[in-house]
């Protein structure tokens, strides 16, 4: 394999089953979601020669590889900073392909963390201060009593809801929609489950004034695989290759994940606003490319954010852009046709880079017409999938 | 309305309840700052070359690199940035949701603490506040807020 440029694709998608009880180890969620997604490509698994998880992934990769039977694998590597970072997978894997330096990279991320943990639930031992977890600060919450992933979230978000005068009515309307696009998806926990505005409104506070429990994502149990390979060997596959036209991640200064109060204006969220002039930067393209978008969306004041820094609206302007009706299927921005973290399941945003894949093949359950540009964005990271 | 977990001590006529929240996790980098909140002084760091505040405390200053700092008793006041209230689920080692805030401090830089003597729905983004300190496990304690006294 010569080191020369080389357009990277994604081949394959897989999945396990969305649950809050998997009933088997997190390695066999990660062995059955790769397998899945291996044979979606069409590639055997021993070929797999480069592997990328998450740091808190708690599968060891050769744990896995002897799972799989990697014969020799050239390249493993870990992504930190949670789910924040969850596309920086997919950066990591194309500029792996690129440079020629990996052929078959395979990103799992697979987790029982509704039946063996809760990540909702107050962390005071579970991520503490250590490193690669991008929440080194979290040590300056706990005594405190902000100890939970929404609590975190709330402290930064109740000044974006100050400044722009958005309530909690607003954020339910993310809700509403997810969980209508959830209702027709087969594979998500809330299938068959919508909710109403009112609904939203009588769900308990979870933090107030900011997150009631219907603001929340699921905590799942469940593994997703991608597998990345070179464009011009995916059209040579089993499935429509979706080309990776550009993906990047932005960490300005002073800006960490989650416990993030130390940038300069708490109402913007400047690492996605860096993710996209770098993202649109690298490929020439806009917002109005985008046929749909799917958005990180742990919390529903993400969603709102995100919308913002990528330029589907002005500063400000997303609860209108939501209640609008821009963001449901048959809008001007379909998001999350899925249902999202908060509809399908918290494969801490796999599933949401999933969904785009499908998409962009036209095989989705919620299939948004004519898709030739998808948006995926966790935060700190951002991709563009196109029809390869 | 909620009344916030009081801090100040029970009556002398009661044994004084112990504290129950989390005593602070120390790292050796932030060892001052938690040395001076155990004897009630409010402190900041400080490059002590080029004079730049920084926080979370660390090592190196960004500005021009020195690892020389200086440890400088704070003002203690400072402006309520946001504030949210935990309702679920409760922290450990609250009996009621505390009010926790993002302190905008005189000194230009922001903090997570609490606020306290104020009801939730009184508080307002700019309010003026003064540093005291709440008791935690271990006999330690730890740097909370109250709306500045006029």
């Amino acid at each position: 394999m010569a080191r020369t440029f080389r357009e990277a694709a994604i081949a394959g998608v897989g999945a396990t089953e969305f649950s809050k009880e998997s009933g088997r180890s997190e390695l066999q969620l990660a062995a059955e979601c790769s397998k899945a997604a291996l044979d979606d490509a069409g590639i055997h698994p021993s070929e797999v020669d480069g592997m990328i998880t998450f740091t808190i992934d708690n599968s060891d990769e050769i744990g896995l590889c002897r799972c799989l039977g990697v014969k020799d694998l050239a390249y493993t590597g870990r992504i930190p900073g949670g789910g924040a970072a969850a596309v920086a997978t997919i950066y990591h894997a194309m500029a792996l392909v690129n440079a020629g330096v990996c052929n078959t990279v395979l990103i799992w991320r697979a987790m029982n963390e509704r039946s063996q943990y809760r990540f909702g639930q107050p962390h005071t031992q579970a991520i503490g201060p250590q490193a690669g977890n991008g929440t080194g600060s979290l040590l300056w919450c706990m005594p405190f009593g902000a100890q939970t992933p929404a609590t975190w979230e709330s402290l930064a978000a109740q000044r974006y809801m100050q400044q722009y005068g958005v309530t909690n009515l607003d954020l339910g309307r993310v809700s509403v929609v997810q969980r209508k696009h959830a209702a027709t998806n087969p594979a998500a926990w809330f299938y068959g489950k919508p909710i109403t505005l009112e609904d939203h409104q009588n769900s308990k506070w979870i933090v107030e004034p900011v997150l009631r429990l219907l603001d929340c994502c699921q905590e799942s149990d469940g593994g997703v695989a991608i597998v990345v390979t070179s464009l011009d060997r995916a059209r040579d596959l089993k499935q429509k290759p979706v080309h990776i036209v550009g993906a990047c991640q932005s960490i300005p200064y002073n800006v960490e994940v989650i416990s993030n109060y130390y940038h300069a204006d708490l109402a913007l969220m400047p690492e996605a606003e860096g993710t996209a002039r770098r993202l649109y930067a690298q490929t020439g393209m806009k917002p109005s490319d985008m046929q749909m978008a799917m958005i990180y969306d742990a919390f529903t004041p993400q969603v709102l954010k995100q919308l913002e820094a990528f330029g589907f609206c002005g500063r400000g302007e997303a609860k209108d852009f939501v209640k609008d009706g821009h963001i449901e299927l048959g809008g001007s921005l379909p998001v999350n046709t899925n249902g999202g973290l908060i509809g399908e399941a918290y494969i801490h945003g796999v599933n949401n880079i999933a969904e785009a894949v499908r998409q962009v093949r036209g095989t989705a359950v919620n299939q948004v017409p004519n898709v030739q540009h998808v948006l995926v964005s966790s935060g700190m990271a951002g991709a563009i999938l196109a029809q390869g | 309305m909620t009344v916030p977990n009081d801090p100040t001590p029970a009556p002398a006529s009661a044994a004084p309840p112990k504290p129950t929240r989390l005593a602070p996790i120390v790292t050796l980098d932030a060892k001052f700052f938690w040395e001076a909140a155990d004897k009630g002084e409010f402190v900041g760091e400080r490059c002590a070359d080029c004079g730049e505040f920084r926080f979370p405390p660390r090592p190196m200053c960004p500005r021009c690199h020195s690892v020389r700092r200086e440890v400088v008793k704070l003002s203690g006041h400072g402006k309520v940035y946001s504030w949210i209230l935990p309702r679920h689920p409760m922290p450990f080692g609250f009996k009621e949701s505390p009010i926790v805030a993002v302190i905008e401090l005189e000194e230009g830089y922001r903090l997570v603490s609490n606020l306290y003597e104020v009801p939730f729905e009184q508080v307002r983004a700019g309010m003026p506040v003064e540093v005291f300190f709440a008791p935690t496990m271990g006999n330690h304690q730890v740097p909370v807020f109250r709306p500045r006294a006029k």
